[in-house]
């Protein structure tokens, strides 16, 4: 019989009495399925592939056969089939509801750019080929990098980063190498306090020193603050704009001349370009280098963590130490600069990034979605976003805390604070908890630090207003009721896969593999 | 426009509720001399499904595809069968269409994924716990340096000539700024075990040295029992990285953890991916238990919830950069995480017995084609043990080969000239890589075109 028990969570039992639904045999209920681990369910001699058989030859490993049981164990097809749909509808997704995380650009993934990103001549060629091969891959690329620059008004970018930390990574190399090419010792890199993680994370990276710049009582970068702080130390800036409270930063091209002047760069992050791809071109605001996150701005999924992809716009002072490889139009067709053609063509280049040329999976995706939009929908796009995210901004600020809302509209993500919830023992937690329970996925929450309690709502605009009426509603809902009653709110969710999560023990004890019980 | 859902009559809805008279108000924080007044010049505007398809189809049919040629190209990716089942997994919205596992409760499905990778990576590599993923092979063995840097406080990096030459540029890119020293050689054609610099890297282990890079298979396919490699570096108190660019040999060669390896990267595109001209792919990393406070990326681990029942969270972020900033392990944010789940998932379906089945034959091809390519008037076999690639020595410049073979529709392999194109002594290898979708038609295919381009 205990096979049968389920073993994925203790057995639990009806409270008599208590009105609340008994556990089942299984611990399934209904269409909420639990399932076992992999390595409880499947056997070390199943396999759900079908190979030949192995010609009989003398192997050729050198007495370096592995012999020990790795202890990995199989499924059948079907077995397989049923453990990995059994835990995808464990996950919230995007193709469920609404998904309004700040500053992440959770937008509705195309079908068409997946039967794009699967068509043999992209998927099934190898990054080793004769150039003369991949003359369609190569054209793909060029014509996807001809887009970036043209939307952000910019001379040059390099399409090889696989994220947007990894593209920022390679603005900031870029920056280095401009400066070590003068023999320039500058090493301050000033980040506003309200920037993401990945910003100081990657100029430390680097062999920078991290200076924060405070923000002002309007969520803006502090203008005086860093045109005191600007000098012939300041190797570069790193901005966000619009920022990670949703706001436009007005003074960006002020700040952008000022750090010229003292002979610095600008970075931009441009994790929120949705806010303004083809409204504003980050060119005309005088920045040497923006990350693009095409797994945001440009619809290529998130996959639950990745794969991202983050080329980078580089202004015409970056543009010479780009890494290698890129695409170069020559008269025969197009080549791509590797190791033997890089003393011709890229000599100041700073190297390279990746093993091969970048994340072309999501090349094809993000040009399928531009083609789809083109020049007129790109910019309805960015209006749809900013004009949702003002529509949230504006039916809740009368309830929610909204710390900036006085200043003005905001961009594509509206910013609240659980100021509001002081005194109910109540915080940003509690109520991105319950939003679960009402079958949304939360917004940001504790992001941006500037902000005490923190919630980043960024709809996107792929949202319908009756989606959007329907989150405002519940978020209305569900401040009222935990302002009225407190104690109702403190232990949820109720209705999710499983209830509150301790991260604490999780860190505490790490536990990071299943371990088999005889071990 | 099929992917925006507002109405004109929703826009002015919502434009009142707002008190905005237009959607340019919204827009007032831009300054006036960056405000484009309609659609940017030189792109085309919005376009039907049907037309994006054609335009795209077009360029794809440029392309030489792998599946329709005989195919034999390696150094670190490969082509592989993927079974019908993974695509359909990753392709289930749920998995991606989700983000990072930031509420745990509603993202049990891709947490227990991760939870699986981890152990099977772990399982796979021979070491105690494994990450959730890095971007690609290359940077997992940056990442890789920068913590054996951390653990021992020490920054001289001695790397194997046998290693991906790419791989070792993009640990040269980075090491430029952070005062870590790479040593990195030339490889040599020694007879019976091209590239294998074993005893010369055990030599240059010093007091200073933080760690040694090595790859196995490396990148000429040799195979080499890394045991001495590994006393040498704990004796030194450095630490011993070992790449793995194939991950498919590890159903038939001892792992790295097995010879004492201290931390694993590897590639994992063999398993699920797909060749995808080069991305996205699959960083590994994996590493002992006592080390993983130090270790770069996203780690998922097991706790329970309120009613205590088993379940999955993204844990030890104290590392990462959202919490840590300009201290942080990496700046890694965003991994391969749907790449992982293909992994996972082709791996599940392989199982021990599919996975040794499937080496053992990717072997077994190999050696067939590198003995009738050996027997070739011109041509030399360089390796003594291997995996499924192995080196030719053609006794002439390479990368013309490579090059007519192509024209013949054969693609034949990677020329060491594309890969080290200043260095003579090697300009007349090529890089042979055998699995099991090569058919004895292939062989045929290839044996008739290199005899042709040879004549």
């Amino acid at each position: 019989m205990m096979t049968a028990m389920n073993n994925v969570g203790r057995p639990t039992r009806l409270v008599a009495g208590t009105g609340a639904v008994a556990e089942t045999f299984t611990g399934n209920k209904a269409l909420m399925l639990e399932e076992p681990l992999l390595f409880e369910r499947g056997s070390l001699d199943t396999s759900g592939v079908d190979l030949p058989p192995v010609p009989p030859v003398p192997d050729r490993l050198g007495g370096l056969g592995r012999d020990a049981v790795i202890g990995l164990p199989g499924f059948s097809e079907p077995e397989a089939v049923r453990h990995y749909t059994r835990l995808s509808r464990q996950n919230y997704a995007i193709d469920l509801g609404i998904f309004p995380l700040g500053s992440c650009t959770m937008k509705h993934n195309p079908r068409l750019n997946e039967k794009m990103a699967r068509l043999p001549g992209f998927a099934d060629i190898h990054p080793l080929q004769p150039q003369s091969t991949v003359q369609g891959a190569l054209e793909l690329i060029d014509v996807l990098a001809d887009w970036l620059m043209k939307l952000t008004g910019m001379p040059a970018v390099a399409m090889s980063p696989k994220a947007g930390a990894h593209g920022e990574l390679c603005g900031m190399v870029a920056i280095r190498a401009a400066l070590d090419a003068k023999n320039d010792p500058r090493r301050v890199v000033l980040v506003p306090e309200s920037a993401h993680g990945t910003n100081p994370a990657t100029a430390a990276f680097c062999g920078f020193t991290v200076e924060n710049i405070p923000a002002n009582d309007r969520g803006r970068v502090d203008l005086d603050a860093m045109l005191a702080r600007l000098g012939p130390d300041v190797a570069a800036v790193m901005i966000t704009n619009p920022n990670t409270c949703g706001l436009f930063e007005p003074d960006l091209k002020r700040i952008s001349d000022a750090v010229h002047a003292v002979g610095g760069y600008v970075y931009c992050d441009g994790a929120n370009f949705n806010a303004i791809v083809g409204r504003v071109r980050p060119g005309d605001l005088g920045v040497d280098a923006m990350h693009i996150n095409l797994h945001k701005t440009f619809s290529t999924p998130h996959g639950g963590g990745g794969p991202g992809s983050g080329p980078v716009v580089l202004s015409a002072a970056l543009a010479p130490f780009a890494p290698i490889p890129f695409v170069r139009k020559t008269a025969k067709g197009l080549e791509l600069v590797e190791e033997d053609t890089a003393g011709t063509h890229a000599n100041q280049s700073f190297g390279r990034m990746v093993a091969f040329h970048g994340q072309m999976g999501m090349f094809v995706r993000a040009l399928s979605y531009m083609m789809s939009h083109g020049a007129d929908g790109l910019r309805q796009v960015a209006e749809d976003a900013v004009l949702n995210a003002n529509y949230i901004l504006a039916s809740l600020k009368d309830l929610y805390t909204a710390p900036f809302a006085a200043s003005g509209p905001c961009m594509h993500e509206a910013l609240f604070s659980d100021d509001f919830l002081d005194g109910t023992g109540l915080s940003t937690l509690d109520l991105a908890k319950a939003l679960i329970d009402e079958g949304f996925h939360p917004m940001t929450v504790y992001f941006p630090l500037v902000v005490h309690g923190a919630m980043l709502v960024e709809p996107t605009e792929t949202e319908s207003k009756a989606n959007l009426d329907q989150l405002i509603g519940a978020m209305r809902h569900v401040a009222t009721q935990m302002l009225a009653d407190p104690d109702a709110w403190r232990t949820g969710p109720h209705f999710a896969p499983r209830r509150r999560l301790d991260e604490t023990l999780a860190a505490r004890k790490p536990v990071l593999g299943y371990k088999d019980e005889a071990a | 426009m099929r992917y925006l859902p507002l109405s004109t009559a929703d826009r002015t809805a919502m434009l009142a509720t707002i008190g905005a008279a237009s959607v340019d108000d919204l827009f007032q924080d831009v300054p006036a001399e960056a405000v484009l007044d309609g659609p940017i010049a030189g792109l085309p505007n919005h376009a039907s499904e049907m037309a994006v398809e054609r335009a795209l189809v077009k360029m794809a049919g440029k392309n030489l595809t792998a599946s329709t040629t005989p195919f034999f190209v390696g150094c670190g990716a490969y082509k592989h069968h993927v079974p019908a089942t993974v695509d359909m997994v990753i392709q289930r919205g749920e998995f991606l269409t989700a983000y990072t596992p930031y509420q745990p409760e509603i993202a049990q499905g891709t947490l227990q994924v991760l939870f699986e990778f981890q152990t099977q990576v772990a399982r796979l590599t021979g070491m105690e716990v494994a990450n959730a993923s890095m971007y690609d092979g290359s940077t997992a063995m940056t990442e890789a340096v920068f913590m054996a840097r951390r653990i021992t406080r020490k920054s001289k990096c001695i790397v194997s000539a046998g290693v991906h030459p790419h791989y070792t540029s993009v640990l040269k890119t980075l090491t430029r700024f952070t005062g870590d020293v790479v040593e990195a050689g030339t490889p040599v054609f020694t007879p019976g075990a091209p590239g294998d610099d074993l005893a010369s890297l055990i030599a240059s282990i010093d007091a200073e040295t933080s760690c040694v890079v090595v790859q196995n298979p490396n990148l000429f396919g040799h195979v080499a029992d890394l045991t001495p490699l590994a006393d040498a570096c704990h004796k030194a108190g450095a630490l011993l990285i070992v790449v793995v660019t194939e991950i498919v040999s590890l159903g038939a060669i001892k792992s790295p953890g097995e010879m004492g390896a201290d931390i694993v990267v590897g590639e994992g595109q063999s398993l699920g991916a797909g060749l995808l001209f080069g991305g996205p792919y699959l960083g590994l990393f994996a590493c002992r238990e006592k080390h993983v406070r130090q270790a770069p990326g996203r780690l998922c681990g097991e706790t329970v919830d309120a009613s205590g029942k088993r379940g999955f969270v993204l844990t030890l972020s104290t590392r990462e950069q959202h919490i840590r900033r300009e201290k942080a392990t990496s700046n890694i944010c965003t991994n391969s995480g749907l790449i992982a789940l293909a992994f996972s998932a082709h791996l599940s379906l392989l199982g021990e017995k599919g996975l040794r089945h499937l080496a053992a034959l990717n072997h077994a091809r190999a050696v067939q084609l590198a003995d009738r390519l050996g027997r070739m008037p011109g041509v030399t076999l360089l390796n003594g043990p291997f995996f499924n690639e192995f080196t030719l020595d053609l006794g002439r410049e390479a990368r013309p080969v490579v090059r007519k073979l192509a024209e013949k529709g054969v693609l034949g392999g990677v020329s060491l000239g594309r890969l080290w194109p200043g260095a003579k002594s090697l300009q007349t290898g090529m890089i042979v890589a055998v699995t099991e979708t090569a058919t004895d038609e292939d062989f045929d295919a290839y044996e008739d075109a290199l005899d042709e381009v040879m004549a």
